[in-house]
């Protein structure tokens, strides 16, 4: 049963002891269009949480809200209280008119002794740099200098928009493997936004496919089965995404009964009515 | 002579204190890229000076409450985004400039030099000039100390700063209020049409000798000053006006500034 997919979010709007951000029916409009309508979505501590969608779906914007950054015209949030949240925007530059070390910039938000620093700036990929410009980082090095800085802010909830843009592919996986490994260590909620699917579905626990509203919500290897998600990717693409994650020889009928798999992904009954 | 040397002493005096909290601000302005929020503040300080003769309040105070009321008019026009910004403070600018101008024709039985006010008269400062100018700087620079890291965290990126639980909104406020304070006092040395330069100009030469802010805030302090002195002097050498001299000064050692190879990143993104 827990393959299959849902058309709201798993958890919803229940809120258990480890969820530390949950949205309810949330809705925003930007001139007269609806960027986002009736949008459910709680975040778990300890879990990883990718959100999906084309360009223009309302990801940030959801982000966004969660993070409060932004009120939304309908619905709530509500969030754990003292919850700290951590946010790697996805662009993001200094002025070059602005002197700043990389040093300065990770204590903008407060002092810090001088070995977490070095020690979260080691833990991002970036040793060393603590004395740099920040005008003189390349993208992917901004990216992670910008990860360090909310890191040290210890957050229960961490939201990293497109950190895989700028990451060539052989960084990615890497990357993937440092979010894995910063949510265990700071055992924090992180909410992921990637329009890239394909390394999306190797390190997420959760995958939320937004196209205004919420298509449906699963587990990766659930998702790609789904109808909403093959409709607004194509099919194709989704085959090579179920291809690509799981090399299952079986699929899950509704009831969870195993089913055997041939070769035609398409016909593998993920188990939607 | 030593009428000479009084008013000159005066203008030294309040150049310096004008210089020293235009400095430090000015990076502000040029890092929040607000110079031409700051240049049409300023056009607008004309109908403060309206305002603070027709109420009967020093100059100096309906200037910069006009300066902030600008400011705030701005802020909640900008954000109907019925035109875009750029646009919304041309209009502002030269709106306000206009309405000070027929302000002050319609104040008749006042004589206003007009050109003191549209190019400053450093040479005419007053004791009680002197006591305004270096009692805001004094303000201004407490502001500062007291807000530094924060004003730092919300102008390198507000919504990160915002994340962190900073009230970005009051800090917004705070600068915009500093602005205020600082054209008020800053157009008394070289006049509503220059003085963003006097804010501007030593900070872009400061940028390319500083490796940090807080250095940079310094610099630009330091470089205002030196302009104050060399324009000061060459208009009493030459006979030539102040503000206008000031104002060159600080242009040629940004030129100057140029042939320095920068500390820091040159990189543009």
């Amino acid at each position: 049963m827990n393959m299959q997919t849902q058309p709201q979010d798993a958890v919803g709007p229940i809120r258990d002891q480890a969820s530390l951000v949950t949205a309810e029916g949330v809705a925003i409009t930007y001139a007269g269009r609806a960027v986002l309508s009736a949008i459910d979505l709680t975040v778990n501590r300890g879990e990883i949480v990718t959100l999906i969608g084309l360009n223009g779906s309302g990801k940030s914007t959801l982000a966004r809200i969660l993070l409060g950054l932004l009120q939304p015209d309908a619905g709530r949030v509500w969030r754990v209280p003292g919850l700290r949240h951590g946010y790697v925007p996805q662009s993001f530059a200094v002025d070059p008119a602005m002197p700043l070390t990389v040093r300065r910039f990770l204590t903008l938000g407060g002092k810090v002794a001088d070995d977490v620093l070095t020690a979260t700036l080691a833990e991002v990929g970036l040793p060393g740099r603590l004395e740099a410009q920040v005008a003189e980082l390349s993208g992917g090095e901004l990216h992670r200098a910008m990860l360090a800085r909310a890191l040290l802010r210890r957050p229960d909830f961490l939201v990293l928009d497109e950190p895989m843009s700028g990451v060539d592919v052989s960084g990615q996986g890497q990357l993937y493997q440092l979010i894995a490994t910063i949510r265990d260590k700071y055992n924090c909620g992180v909410l992921l936004i990637s329009h890239d699917l394909h390394v999306v579905m190797a390190a997420t626990d959760r995958v939320v496919c937004l196209n205004h509203h919420i298509c449906c919500t699963g587990r990766p290897d659930a998702i790609v089965g789904d109808p909403e998600f093959r409709a607004l990717f194509g099919a194709q693409v989704a085959d090579q995404l179920a291809l690509y994650h799981h090399h299952h020889d079986h699929a899950h009928e509704p009831d969870g009964g195993v089913v055997p798999l041939d070769d035609d992904l398409d016909q593998g009954g993920h188990g939607h009515d | 002579m030593a009428m000479i040397e009084d008013f000159m002493l005066r203008a030294l005096l309040g150049g310096l204190g004008v210089a020293g909290v235009a400095g430090p601000l000015g990076c502000f302005v040029i890092w929040r890229r607000m110079v031409y929020f700051g240049a049409a503040l300023a056009h607008s300080a004309l109908l403060g000076v309206a305002l603070g003769l027709a109420l009967g309040l020093p100059t100096d105070l309906g200037i910069a409450v006009l300066c902030l009321l600008m400011a705030l008019g701005f802020l909640a026009l900008d954000r109907s985004q019925v035109v875009a910004s750029d646009t919304l403070l041309g209009i502002l600018a030269h709106t306000s400039l206009a309405l000070g101008l027929l302000a002050l024709a319609l104040l008749e039985d006042l004589r206003v030099d007009l050109m003191s006010y549209l190019f400053g008269d450093i040479l005419a400062l007053n004791l009680t000039d002197l006591a305004v100018i270096y009692g805001l700087m004094a303000a201004v620079l407490c502001v500062f100390l007291a807000y530094w890291r924060p004003l730092l965290s919300a102008t390198v990126d507000e919504e990160l700063a915002r994340v962190e639980g900073l009230d970005t909104g009051w800090m917004k406020l705070l600068f915009t209020i500093l602005m205020a304070v600082v054209i008020a006092i800053g157009m008394k040395v070289v006049g509503i049409l220059m003085v963003i330069s006097l804010l501007i100009i030593p900070a872009a030469t400061a940028r390319r000798l500083a490796s940090s802010p807080e250095g940079m805030a310094l610099a630009a302090a330091l470089c205002g000053a030196l302009s104050v002195v060399l324009g000061l002097l060459g208009s009493y050498w030459w006979d030539l006006p102040s503000g206008a001299a000031i104002v060159a000064a600080a242009a040629g050692l940004f030129l100057l500034s140029l042939s320095i190879a920068a500390p820091a990143s040159r990189r543009r993104q």
